[in-house]
């Protein structure tokens, strides 16, 4: 029995290791200052509830073992019901710890508001985001050039996405370089993000907006700042310029859409994609 | 143009005779409507269904009904779940899977919608309307027609769900439809319509139900029932239904504007016209949010009567508890916004709204200590409800740590939309609200039937729900964090979600494993039920109002309204002995509603209505709608809705059970499986 229990035992830790060898927890693994913030006040969360949570369960299972019938030896007392002290702290331990917690996130919700600039040197890069049926469109006005489905940009240098919809609400991830916002039709969000390691990192939709949803996603190239340069002359050299004409055609609803780019780009695109549900009495296409 | 008025857009492309997984499901459906069918031709059964279930207004028949809507809805969903976890545990890399998008995005919406409005309302409406008017030692309801009006509302929205399965599509947007998905631009199918329709109908009957089991609870308690003397579960279905009254009305008006873009081309929440979808998402929100503590309350009220009667104690902290259950009530409606952290509200905003979330898991927690300590010092059996219950207390921590957890947008702008979200709310529902539902099932069964359910098979549903809970959604907590974001219908191989989801989709086999045990447990049941049989009518040792009566319960529940003048006051009584009582009752004339057909018939225009109005038919429309009216105005001059059932007549069935009761108790005595003597019930002095 006992060594049935213990072949038991290895099988499954040895089954959990396996599982656990071959895979990526994102979450845990940032590539960005953002991310690994997240990261930091997620498990100093985990830990402070634990406080509480760990006891609750222990005290669950304990005092139903010692209370079972079948125990004659333990105290029956049917009529206590009522203990202000026992009630006093077990009402003032969830406070204290939600009080904690609610200093943290009052804290971090203002340190990590992704509309706030990072306190990080350097002239940030803009990326201008566009969410289209199902593929995302980036335009980067100061290097005025765009590419479909694919970021590249330099390490250690902040980044300000722009982010807007045409069409149903898409949120814009890189879950390696920090957390989510929406992309809506007619708004504009922003998000600031950085990464601190080269590499390539999935981005994601992680909002449900159709039957292309499943494959609306984008790479995230992070290099140095010379290869950066050299991939914007790449693109330069690019035959295609993003009109407003080759817009419409990305408008158009598409599948597993292929990888872009667009060595010019028509510059009010993206304020008139902003604006232009904003408008009286709008045709819907842009001049 | 003919077949246009007539039909509306309703043509017979709407039926995918190509794709056979759907038609299998019509085929079954079909079967199993025209066995019904027989069977009620074969055994003569028509004139009893009328009579005896469309008509009834008894509270324990209805409640009964909406259970069983319950189980059929769940076992849909269930599929529904299967179905999802075996696209996911396949579909990877170059795989697409079985399933489409479109039809795998059809799934998940219904699985959602089906799991919170046609599986856990109901099975919630079907227990209060069982147990709360006995445990207040009522009759009925205060309106007994409305509560057969609003059940039969919940069946037709549940009829038009199945219906889009075969007739048309039904909508692919998600559970809450957010537009501008939802719109007709990016949703031109009829799925959306269906939803709305389906929805709206069943929450029309869904608020009828708040406004009743409110004034019921308020007006209908016996004599010296206090508002602090009512057990624990009337209390946090009070709270519950002031929660329906408050937060029903906002979804109604929410769906009603999107029916108004989708039918009449407005622009209330289009990206375009000065529409503004993010107003649909805070307004959808400010009802959804309240709907999950809706849902959880009654069941906190469930797990506070099952851990008092079966450590044989009295609740601990019931004042403490009932001002938890308030303050939760009041906290539900100011955290909906930590639904969309993500939509760029600014810090102050998202923090004053993590913060509000976070507050409410201190009133919880106090709950759970004081379930806690009501178990120390008693004496516990482990009966299966108590088994639901101590499931839930450790699968519930988990489940509201992790809340805690998305509570903090810092955290949330992380595992927003993700499967660690998925797991987060199956862990708080399925652990908190399903497992409470089942445990209150199992608890308050042999007042309904007479008998007790077979408890081995109930353990074994038990243990296959909670290993099968575990291996199912600890693999979806972690895929949160390895970035798997939600309804995503093919992957990466290179992402190593497979093992994950493979895990995740045995994990649904070993539940389903569950729900058969569970059908299992009822097919036996009914089978021994000669052996399993409640001839005390208290077969928990039970302390509240309820269990003073016979099971089944009669019709009128007490023969004599019974007066109390404490808490537990079934279980005061028994231990004062005066319960059993030699003095002849002196029975009254009890005045009882009629049974109707009218509900059933009001709810059978307001199908009609809405599937015509889905089909953009405008002559049945106008039919359904004026019928629904004009029933109603019929129905209000009616004046003969009441009858008295005299003295006489509730002394003979009072004495003719009590004999039965004697007999049974007499033969079971015999073959020695009763050792408890039946009591001769006088509530009088409880």
């Amino acid at each position: 029995m006992l060594k049935r229990r213990r072949l038991l035992i290895t099988g499954l830790m040895c089954g959990i290791a396996l599982l656990l060898s071959g895979c990526k927890f994102v979450l845990l693994d940032p590539k960005g200052m953002i991310a690994a913030d997240e990261k930091r006040i997620m498990l100093t969360s985990i830990l402070l509830m634990l406080i509480v949570v760990l006891p609750v369960i222990f005290l669950a299972f304990a005092i139903a073992w010692r209370y079972r019938e079948s125990n004659k030896h333990a105290t029956y007392a049917p009529e206590w019901s009522h203990n202000l002290l026992l009630e006093i702290i077990w009402w003032s331990i969830p406070c204290a710890i939600i009080a904690t917690l609610a200093t943290i996130t009052w804290i971090s919700s203002h340190r990590l508001d992704p509309y706030k600039p990072l306190a990080v040197k350097g002239e940030p890069l803009e990326i201008d985001v566009i969410a289209l049926r199902w593929k995302w469109l980036f335009i980067y006005p100061k290097q005025t050039i765009a590419t479909v489905n694919f970021i590249q940009f330099p390490v250690n240098v902040p980044v300000r996405f722009m982010i807007t919809a045409e069409g149903p609400m898409n949120s814009f991830q890189i879950p390696q370089l920090g957390g989510q916002i929406y992309a809506m039709a007619g708004m504009q969000t922003k998000l600031h993000l950085i990464a601190n390691a080269v590499g390539d990192y999935d981005g994601i939709s992680a909002n449900f907006s159709g039957d292309g949803f499943s494959d609306m996603k984008f790479i995230a190239r992070v290099t140095t700042k010379a290869q950066f340069d050299q991939w914007v002359k790449t693109v330069k050299q690019s035959k295609a310029t993003l009109t407003s004409d080759a817009y419409n055609q990305l408008v158009v609803p598409s599948i597993k859409h292929p990888q872009q780019s667009f060595s010019a780009v028509n510059k009010t695109i993206f304020e008139t994609v902003v604006m232009k549900t904003m408008m009286p009495m709008t045709e819907g296409n842009i001049k | 143009m003919m077949q246009k008025i007539l039909f509306g857009n309703l043509t017979w492309q709407a039926i995918p005779f190509n794709n056979p997984i759907i038609m299998g499901a019509a085929v079954f459906m079909v079967a199993i409507i025209l066995l019904i069918i027989g069977a009620l031709f074969y055994f003569k059964q028509w004139k009893t269904l009328w009579t005896e279930w469309l008509t009834t207004v008894d509270h324990k028949k209805i409640g009964l009904m909406y259970i069983i809507l319950a189980f059929v809805m769940l076992v849909r969903g269930l599929i529904d779940a299967a179905m999802m976890r075996l696209q996911q545990a396949i579909a990877v890399g170059d795989s697409m899977g079985y399933l489409p998008p479109e039809h795998y995005n059809q799934i998940f919406t219904a699985h959602g919608v089906i799991m919170i409005f046609f599986m856990a309302m109901p099975f919630m409406f079907g227990l209060i309307n069982i147990v709360l008017p006995l445990q207040i030692g009522a009759r009925d309801v205060a309106f007994p027609f409305l509560n057969s009006l609003s059940f039969w509302l919940a069946v037709v929205g549940a009829v038009l769900l199945n219906i889009s399965l075969v007739i048309g599509d039904f909508a692919a947007t998600g559970w809450l439809a957010y537009p501008p998905l939802s719109e007709l631009a990016y949703s031109p199918g009829v799925g959306v319509d269906y939803y709305i329709m389906a929805l709206q109908i069943s929450g029309i009957g869904t608020l009828l139900s708040g406004i009743n089991f409110v004034v019921t609870i308020l007006k209908m308690r016996c004599p010296g029932m206090t508002l602090m003397k009512m057990p624990v579960f009337v209390w946090t279905s009070l709270c519950s239904m002031i929660l329906v009254i408050l937060a029903f009305p906002v979804l109604t008006v929410t769906l009603a504007l999107l029916c108004f873009d989708r039918y009449f081309g407005m622009h209330f929440f289009t990206a375009d016209a000065g529409g503004n979808a993010m107003m649909y998402i805070n307004l959808i929100w400010i009802w959804g949010h309240p709907e999950v503590y809706i849902l959880i309350l009654p069941a906190f009220g469930i797990y506070s009567e099952v851990v008092a009667t079966f450590s044989k104690k009295y609740l601990f902290g019931y004042a403490t508890m009932v001002w938890a259950t308030a303050c939760i009530t009041l906290l539900a409606f100011s955290v909906w916004l930590h639904h969309f952290f993500t939509m760029g509200a600014g810090a102050n905003v998202n923090a004053f709204f993590g913060i509000a979330t976070m507050v409410i898991s201190v009133p919880t927690g106090v709950k759970v200590f004081n379930w806690l300590f009501t178990m120390y010092r008693g004496r516990i059996t482990f009966t299966t409800p108590m088994l639901w219950t101590m499931g839930f207390i450790s699968t519930f921590a988990i489940g509201g740590m992790t809340g805690v957890l998305m509570a903090v947008p810092a955290i949330d702008y992380q595992v927003h939309n993700s499967l660690f979200l998925i797991a987060h709310f199956h862990n708080a529902i399925i652990g908190g609200v399903l497992f409470g539902y089942l445990a209150g099932l199992t608890y308050w069964f042999p007042k309904v039937f007479g008998f007790k359910l077979n408890e081995t098979l109930g353990r074994y549903a038990f243990w296959s729900w909670i290993i099968g809970f575990y291996v199912a959604f600890l693999p979806v907590y972690l895929l949160g964090m390895m970035g798997m974001t939600r309804r995503l219908s093919h992957y990466d191989a290179a992402t190593g979600w497979h093992p994950f989801l493979v895990v995740a989709a045995i994990g649904v086999l070993i539940i389903c494993g569950g729900v058969l045990f569970q059908v299992a447990q009822l097919l036996v049941s009914i089978k021994n039920r000669a052996s399993y049989r409640d001839v005390t009518g208290d077969p928990w040792d039970g302390r509240t109002l309820e269990w003073s009566i016979a099971s089944p319960a009669p019709f009128y529940n007490f023969a004599i309204t019974p007066h109390v003048n404490s808490r537990d006051a079934f279980w005061q009584a028994k231990q004062e002995g005066s319960h059993q009582s030699e003095t002849k009752p002196q029975y009254e004339d009890i005045h009882m509603p009629k049974n109707t057909g009218v509900g059933f018939i009001i709810a059978v225009f307001s199908g009609i209505f809405g599937f015509a109005a889905v089909w953009h038919i405008v002559w049945l429309s106008i039919v359904g709608l004026a019928g629904a009216i004009i029933t109603v105005i019929v129905r209000s001059f009616n004046m003969e809705v009441d009858y008295y059932l005299k003295a006489d007549d509730v002394e003979r069935m009072e004495r003719e059970r009590q004999s039965m009761i004697t007999q049974m108790a007499t033969k079971a005595a015999c073959c020695g499986s009763v050792a408890t003597q039946p009591q001769i019930l006088n509530t009088q002095n409880i």
